[in-house]
């Protein structure tokens, strides 16, 4: 076999367009092909790709094979996996890079056993060591409570990257890169799992992803009203969104989709408030990359007291209305 | 399909919920050191894959084996599996066996998968509450050769076919599969059933059956440590200067209002 050179990052599409993450993976597979002086590659495949190609080249790619088949309309692990064993197989990179997302945290497993090599999920950090050219993977352990770096002499690496981890390149239309239409057969007999149904739960308001400010409650909350109104009201009093924490979600107070943690979204926004939240690292790890934390717990030792910037030591039901109002009168003036 | 049989692959971790003080690292041994006080329970997300086979068993009958792979495994932690309702319990526990990667996990207990042979549906956590990477599940498929449905929140097996929803982002979708399949259940699913007390007298009359590596046809380096993908060169814990600035009040009130003001001034509205 060919010896193994050159990054590759496994590409999505979010409507139709280059997904955030994948501009993140290829402004870290950019870092990592340079320093290494090889090529980055993206794979973009799905049913329609459009100007996403060219997008990948502006921000970072060498090289994007496109894999353009009807049948990828839908993500399924049995029919993606043989378009990503088999290029892989043909091109030979030294490193794979996927998104820690519904369908990175997916396929990535698949290909690292099919491959027989290793795999570190929802990376934090990615490196090349200067000595053996090993990648070095960096990524959360104990629900967050430490962190490990990972090394494996087998090639291909393969690793995931947590969204918002790392940060794109500049968007450059000068770039200069090699669009490649590729054609792989799909065996459909090896998809096995029919798709009967696709439920969207829809959420209203701005998406959690996106939003520049965050209220976000615990198991402290008690209940599922809070949510939709002492919380909700001082997030829309920020032009935010309330999220949660796992207890509330799975106690059925919220819908899943506003979980935020390890298992849920992970978010960035520039002010979090944390409500009646204990900050278990679980919970830390989805929101660790916002600007300013601030807590409001009863509790003075609370975990979250030590990851926050400010905080109130005091029953949210009496400090959070207080607070809205405030801010309501400060950001009108 | 009559008389369903189910494998639910369970691992004993140190309690997730406990304070995030309890857990420390040994930078000499690159070993994670939880204190005595930390109790060891089951992997939250194998809780959740349990009762996902449980819920199957109320409605159609069928066997429920559990696995569970480590060394020095407490019997009374482990044994709560058989308690609320599995009917077997085999431990791939010996020396050998310990600082398993994910894919030295996943090859012993596809091994163990093998020899007993006969199975339709093996559940797995979606990942473990220690390590979260999320592979065994997936890597068990992959090595026996079947089908993976993950992030499993209702599982259903009805004409022969298993009917999972699976969650995807803002929403889920409805899967039909005909066994086997492995499927990684997620904490939606809802949480494992207390044990009643017939279960736990029952449960603790039984003896877990116990695999050496040599039992399931694997040599010592094949598992555990010598069987690793991925080598560890360094486990640290982040240095976190705490410095969160508390905002007083006379009340509770006052201090929220304190806080709006604070907030201002630190020009973060």
């Amino acid at each position: 076999m060919a010896e193994n050179k050159g990054i590759l990052v496994y590409g999505e599409l979010t409507n139709g367009q280059l997904a955030t993450i994948t501009t993140e993976l290829l402004g870290c597979g950019r870092k990592l092909a340079d320093n290494l002086n090889e090529e980055l590659s993206c794979l973009l495949a799905s049913d329609m790709i459009g100007e996403a190609s060219k997008e990948a080249i502006a921000f970072g790619a060498d090289k994007v094979y496109t894999i353009e088949e009807p049948s990828l309309k839908q993500y399924q692990a049995s029919s993606y996996i043989q378009i990503v064993e088999k290029l892989v197989k043909d091109i030979s990179p030294r490193a794979i890079l996927f998104g820690q997302t519904a369908i990175g945290r997916d396929l990535a497993p698949h290909l690292a056993f099919r491959l027989g090599v290793s795999l570190a999920t929802d990376c934090l950090g990615l490196s090349i060591d200067p000595d053996t050219k090993l990648l070095l993977q960096t990524r959360s352990v104990y629900g967050g409570n430490a962190q490990a770096t990972f090394v494996s002499k087998l090639v291909p690496h393969i690793a995931t990257v947590r969204p918002k981890a790392m940060p794109p390149l500049e968007h450059d239309d000068s770039r200069k890169g090699e669009v490649i239409p590729t054609k792989i057969e799909i065996d459909m007999s090896q998809v096995k799992a029919k798709v009967v149904e696709t439920v969207k739960e829809e959420i209203s308001g701005i998406k959690l992803e996106d939003a520049p400010a965050i209220v976000t409650g615990g198991r402290g909350i008690g209940g599922a009203e809070p949510f939709n109104t002492t919380l909700k009201e001082l997030a829309d009093a920020l032009h935010g969104a309330v999220g949660a924490t796992r207890p509330p979600a799975d106690n059925g107070w919220v819908p899943e989709a506003i979980h935020i943690g390890l298992t849920g979204k992970i978010v960035a926004p520039d002010i979090y408030i944390a409500v009646a939240l204990s900050g278990a690292s679980q919970h830390i790890a989805g929101c660790s990359g916002a600007k300013h934390i601030v807590a409001i717990n009863k509790d003075p030792e609370a975990n979250i007291f030590k990851e926050a910037e400010f905080g109130v030591v005091g029953k949210y039901e009496e400090v959070v209305p207080a607070l809205t109002k405030k801010l309501k009168e400060i950001l009108a003036s | 399909m009559s008389g369903i049989n189910m494998i639910v692959c369970c691992k004993q971790v140190p309690d997730p919920e406990a304070p995030p003080s309890l857990f420390k690292v040994d930078t000499a041994a690159n070993k994670m050191v939880t204190a005595s006080d930390v109790k060891p329970v089951i992997s939250q997300y194998d809780e959740f894959a349990l009762e996902a086979a449980l819920r199957i068993k109320d409605k159609m009958g069928g066997k429920i084996t559990v696995l569970s792979l480590g060394n020095k495994l407490v019997r009374d932690v482990i044994k709560k599996s058989l308690a609320v309702g599995g009917d077997e319990l085999i431990l791939l526990e010996d020396e050998a066996f310990e600082e398993s990667d994910s894919w030295s996990t996943a090859y012993a207990l596809a091994a163990a998968i093998k020899k007993i042979g006969e199975y339709d549906l093996i559940f797995c956590g979606r990942q473990s509450s220690d390590w979260d990477a999320g592979q065994v599940g997936i890597g068990i498929a992959e090595i026996l050769g079947i089908p993976a449905v993950t992030l499993a929140r209702k599982v259903e097996v009805a004409d022969g076919k298993t009917n999972i929803e699976r969650v995807i982002p803002d929403g889920y979708e409805i899967l039909e599969i005909a066994p086997p399949v492995v499927i990684t259940v997620t904490s939606e699913l809802g949480t494992l059933r207390y044990p009643a007390l017939k279960g736990i007298m029952a449960a603790g009359k039984k003896q877990p059956i116990v695999y050496k590596p040599a039992d399931i046809g694997l040599e010592p380096g094949q598992v555990g440590a010598a069987g690793r993908h991925t080598e560890i060169s360094k486990l640290f814990q982040p240095v976190k200067e705490a410095k969160c600035e508390i905002i007083e009040g006379e009340t509770p009130e006052e201090a929220g209002v304190n806080l709006a003001t604070r907030l201002r001034e630190a020009k973060l509205l």
